[in-house]
């Protein structure tokens, strides 16, 4: 077990829930548009004026709208460990908000693991670390599926 | 048909693209030359300038239009200068033509030019936490390949897209450019060397995305009036769109972490890439009926299915 500590990776974007994390957002007052990174200054809702907004913790589950991965490591500020692994992100539909949000998928799961309209849960996971500290960033972690299933699936009736 | 809102094209200009490691403004300034020489017009011709502007030339990139004017020789013309990424060109191509239509010149000139590094676009650098383009690097290490493969993967579970699809897009547009001097390749790519090209974002091969170059483009606009004096049967531009989406946009946008939300506010008429058409069509007063040849260009194989 790791005895480092465990700090968000950006201020203010998630709750420290650990268990049941979610994403923080605002919506404003005036219209009920929802925002995610928070919007706390102007509506940007062309027919608002509102300028106000309360700060809403967002659907913790949502549907699969698409999802990729990335085989090759990223410029900075990306903290990449070496070596290099990759990483699958999935861009997930939140029925209450109407919104599709980013994220990356708590590792394991391949891109043949995933389709749309997977349910998937939010989670907090490590997005990189330090020697005293593991920064922590919201993930997406399909519900009911099995990391690499897919893979073994292929494996298995390959070698029928 | 012509309408009240044409503008003529006297002469194109084209650096080719490639990897040359000079200045981008010497590629700027051989399409401009050779967009004059094709126009048959001199410098002192041109009553403005617009310039597209690079991000990654430094102060001269971001003040491209002034950059351009000062290396073909300062004479006093007005200039504008834009950044709108990918889309730069066509910005700086709006923005001369409203200069024309609006009587403030004859002729402008519209010069692209730029350089690129190998591999991923990075953000601006420094530490800059409240930007979402360097946000999305450090917290997603979503690339923008990452964003053109949502698109691309968005497409084969809604309609059955394949990667041989996509494939076939590339090899397509390189048998295209075979005769092209000024392409950035001259090899006519198979839809099996994009199939066996690295998988750079799943589903999309290294094939599928566009390559970094180097190069610049220029154009010299006039007015309809200007053109008939010069020449018996000008090119017209009929329209020009460069909207923006209208919210609630729903489409994961670069650099964005999340689109809009729907919740308050109904979605628009058209999504956003209908509404560009549209825009051009109605700008134009011609329909998808009189349209004879479409030259679509997009950052991937798969993006450029989507506008069809």
């Amino acid at each position: 077990m790791s005895t480092k500590t465990r700090v968000p990776a950006i201020e203010g974007w998630f709750t420290a829930d650990e268990q049941h994390p979610a994403l923080l957002g605002t919506r404003c007052t005036a219209c009920g548009s929802y925002f995610f990174p928070r919007e706390t200054y102007f509506c940007k809702n062309p027919d608002c004026l509102g300028r106000d907004f309360e700060e809403v913790e967002l659907s913790r589950t949502g549907t699969v709208w698409s999802f990729t991965n990335n085989c090759f490591e990223p410029p900075a500020p990306y903290m990449a460990p070496d070596p290099f692994v990759p990483y699958t992100i999935a861009a997930v539909q939140l029925e209450a908000e109407q919104m599709v949000v980013l994220g990356q998928v708590v590792p394991g799961f391949d891109p043949a693991d995933l389709h749309a309209g997977m349910e998937v849960e939010l989670v907090l996971d490590t997005l990189y670390e330090d020697d005293e500290h593991e920064y922590l960033v919201w993930k997406w972690n399909p519900i009911g599926a099995t990391a690499g299933a897919a893979t073994a699936t292929a494996a298995t009736e390959a070698s029928r | 048909m012509s309408n009240r809102h044409d503008v003529a094209v006297l002469g194109v200009g084209m650096h080719p693209w490639g990897k040359w490691g000079r200045n981008f403004v010497e590629y700027g300034i051989e399409a401009a030359h050779t967009a004059l020489s094709d126009a048959g017009l001199q410098w002192r011709d041109v009553g403005f300038v617009a310039g597209a502007d690079t991000i990654r030339n430094g102060y001269p990139g971001f003040i491209a239009g002034a950059t351009m004017s000062q290396a073909l020789g300062w004479k006093g013309n007005r200039i504008a200068s834009c950044y709108a990424a990918c889309a730069s060109g066509a910005q700086a191509l709006s923005i001369a033509r409203s200069q024309i239509l609006a009587g403030f010149c004859d002729v402008a000139l519209v010069v692209g030019a730029d350089t690129t590094p190998k591999g991923f676009f990075a953000p601006v650098g420094g530490d800059r936490p409240d930007d979402p383009d360097w946000l999305r690097f450090r917290l997603l290490g979503a690339t923008n390949p990452t964003y053109f493969a949502l698109y691309a993967r968005r497409r084969m579970e809604m309609y059955g897209a394949t990667q041989e699809d996509f494939a076939k897009v590339k090899a397509k547009n390189s048998r295209h450019g075979l005769t092209n001097p000024n392409a950035r390749y001259h090899k006519e790519f198979t839809v099996e060397d994009v199939m066996s090209s690295a998988i750079v974002a799943d589903p999309l091969h290294l094939l599928d995305i566009c390559a970094t170059s180097d190069g610049g483009a220029a154009v010299i606009l006039s007015s309809m009036e200007y053109a008939k004096q010069h020449t018996t049967n000008p090119v017209r531009i009929a329209a020009i769109s460069t909207a923006t989406p209208t919210y609630p946009q729903t489409v994961i946008e670069m650099p964005n972490f999340s689109t809009d939300s729907a919740a308050a506010v109904g979605l628009p008429d058209r999504p956003f890439r209908d509404s560009i058409a549209w825009g051009a069509y109605e700008e134009a007063g011609l329909g998808p009926d009189d349209i004879d040849l479409a030259e679509v260009y997009d950052l991937s194989s798969a993006l450029e299915l989507d506008w069809y």
